[in-house]
């Protein structure tokens, strides 16, 4: 018995201490698509860094840090809008050191509005990557006056609409009923009752509501197969679908497409922090800035990646945005702590009611 | 001999009474205090009941809630009466040499995981899916139907999910009735119904509330299924705990309703337990 017991604890402590001594990784805390293979293999060869990349959300890169205080990963990508208000209040975050990133790789008006909205105590959190716009995905075979948020609780489309439940969903459909949601962000009630009307308008129109999408993937796949005409979503997804089939295309809402910047931020505890700005600088490079727009469609911070862009990429831009969309676009303001709990609530009311067809649509349809 | 009995004993009894402090005491009585914790205006953090208070002033919550239990409740009883048939059949009617193959073919689907076979029905069932080409082609259906994201369909892959942890404790309790008092009743002129519910199930009974037990757990507690193939009308309480955490960021309302579903799914086993005159110890055996 004392041989066993010997034994087991032997070959406890031989697995203990025997646990390989692993090359220097990047832990990288991200969004799908946005570390391509191509990338990251390039970079493990230049620096002999391997990147492990973990991909989320913006709310699960929040929890994730927050249930850690910030480690656990060398680098994130929240948006520039999520940062100011959770760093104030949990610290997941180290400032960032400009003196190690290659700034003059990076557009200068990106970097200062990022500068400026992550800056907390007199300090900036986050540097910009990736940009880009929340607005229409439509089928113009099926959908051809499609043009704005409202065109989500439009009767004509009936069972062919898909959208988040998530926040961008209910700003957008706030600007649609010509409301400025970001004019009240600093006015948590007026906020609330405004957020309470639109939860209203998306009860009502819940019976139009194919599904409420939560897979990127899985939504390109019911465009394509024209189970939906019209989605909200990001831009990539439909000029990724424009390059399949024609009908299909992204479209800037009238009210103005939602203007979103993903950033680079450090964690508190971070272990290798060195690799992170290796990893950002790398990134911003002009020539693998292109490799990732080519890939994924998505702009970058880098200034110059324009000249290494596919032709088909700046198509894309151009036939989805006219000058008059580009100025219209709604660049979200950072948000402030509470409107959170008020979103939450409203989109689990939507997700909780019963759907009911107005008896003027029952009749027509029978 | 009898030290070195207890240190091996000792040695064994460790990892268990760490995993169980460490891993699942501890997080609880950490989210338990969080749960009666809230933000005042300048964001401290104090004692409070209004994260429970939430709970019952917001029609959502408790309306979800209810859905949840119900459905949970439903499922099970829905579980047991598919499950019944096929257990018996198993340990029964099919000769025993094919009955351990007949095991491992209910067994196999749970070879890959939950996420996989929630994909599978998804692509089975969509609009655009394998059950709607056969229909259309075999001339059944004019048009594709959505057959996903509605409560029959959420029932049914919740049914699925769960049917072999009621199928296996089935098979062991009827394993051990004796095929004569089936035939004793027969030969007295008794009929299948009453056969079924005077011999079958008060024999099973132990079987049927572990298994009754573990499908109800698990149903309850359920995230995935509800979701992907709910879609947009089943809001699940899982959910509502996910979204206090992780879209709402407030950890201290997600581990109130956390507790609230504890209460509820040990006060619901405790009432069947008393419905049908179990003792616990007896039907985990």
């Amino acid at each position: 018995m004392k041989k066993l017991t010997f034994l087991c604890l032997a070959v406890s402590l031989v697995v203990a201490f025997s646990l390989p001594c692993a090359a220097e990784t990047l832990e990288l805390l991200t969004w799908e698509g946005y570390a391509p293979k191509a990338l990251m293999d390039k970079f493990e060869q230049e620096t002999g860094i391997t990147v492990k990349p973990t991909y989320s959300n913006n709310e699960e890169m929040i929890a994730k840090l927050r249930a850690t205080r910030g480690a656990g990963f060398d680098l994130a990508q929240p948006s520039q809008d999520r940062i100011a208000s959770v760093q104030e209040k949990f610290k997941l975050y180290q400032p960032i050191d400009y003196s190690k990133v290659d700034t003059a790789q990076i557009v200068p008006s990106m970097l200062k509005a990022v500068k400026k909205n992550t800056l907390v105590g007199g300090k900036s959190y986050a540097l910009p990557h990736i940009y880009g716009t929340s607005g229409l995905i439509v089928n113009r075979k099926f959908a051809p006056e499609a043009a704005d948020y409202s065109d989500l609780l439009n009767p004509a489309y009936n069972g062919r609409i898909s959208y988040r439940l998530k926040r961008p969903t209910l700003i957008g459909v706030a600007f649609s009923m010509h409301q400025d949601p970001f004019a009240l962000y600093g006015n948590p009630d007026r906020y609330q009752k405004l957020m309470e009307q639109v939860g209203q308008k998306l009860i009502d129109g819940k019976y139009l509501v194919k599904n409420y999408w939560t897979n990127g993937d899985a939504l390109l796949q019911s465009m394509r197969s024209g189970e939906v005409y019209v989605a909200m979503a990001w831009d990539n997804g439909g000029w990724k679908l424009h390059a399949e089939n024609s009908d299909i295309d992204f479209v800037a809402p009238k009210s103005g497409a939602l203007g979103w910047i993903d950033t680079f931020a450090i964690p508190a505890k971070a272990k290798n922090v060195s690799a992170a700005y290796k990893w950002i600088n790398f990134m911003l490079k002009p020539e693998n800035a292109a490799v990732f727009t080519n890939a994924e469609k998505y702009g970058t911070a880098s200034a110059g990646a324009i000249e290494f862009y596919d032709p088909e990429v700046k198509s894309n831009f151009q036939r989805s945005f006219s000058q008059a969309d580009i100025d219209n676009i709604k660049w979200y303001p950072p948000v402030p702590a509470k409107l959170e709990s008020i979103e939450g609530l409203i989109l689990d009311k939507v997700k909780a009611s019963n759907e009911s067809v107005p008896a003027s649509e029952r009749n027509k349809s029978e | 001999m009898r030290s070195r009995r207890s240190l091996t004993f000792l040695l064994f009894i460790t990892p268990v009474v760490l995993w169980l402090f460490l891993l699942i005491v501890l997080p609880h009585v950490d989210l338990l205090l969080m749960s009666f914790h809230t933000e005042d205006d300048s964001g401290a953090m104090v004692w409070s009941l209004v994260n429970y208070l939430n709970f019952f002033q917001e029609p959502v919550y408790w309306r979800t809630f209810m859905r949840t239990a119900i459905y949970a409740i439903l499922v099970t009883m829905i579980t047991f009466a598919v499950s019944l048939p096929v257990a018996f059949y198993i340990t029964k009617v099919v000769s025993p040499r094919f009955s351990g193959f007949l095991s491992l073919l209910l067994l196999m689907p749970f070879w890959v995981s939950e996420l996989v076979r929630v994909y599978g029905w998804m692509i089975l069932l969509r609009e655009s899916g394998v059950l709607n080409h056969f229909l259309m082609v075999s001339g059944l259906l004019q048009r594709p139907v959505e057959m996903l994201y509605n409560d029959v369909t959420m029932v049914m892959g919740l049914v699925y999910t769960s049917m072999l942890f009621m199928v296996v404790p089935l098979i062991s309790v009827l394993e051990s009735l004796d095929d004569s008092l089936i035939e004793a009743a027969y030969d007295l002129g008794g009929g299948i119904f009453s056969i079924v519910t005077r011999i079958i199930i008060p024999h099973a009974m132990p079987g049927i509330m572990s298994g009754g037990i573990v499908v109800f757990m698990l149903t309850l507690g359920n995230y995935l299924t509800p979701n992907l193939i709910g879609g947009k009308n089943s809001l699940w309480f899982t959910e509502q705990i996910y979204n206090q955490f992780i879209a709402s960021f407030n950890w201290n309302q997600g581990a109130a309703f956390g507790f609230l579903l504890l209460v509820l799914s040990s006060s619901i086993i405790w009432l069947g337990l008393k419905l049908t005159r179990q003792k616990l110890s007896q039907v985990v055996q």
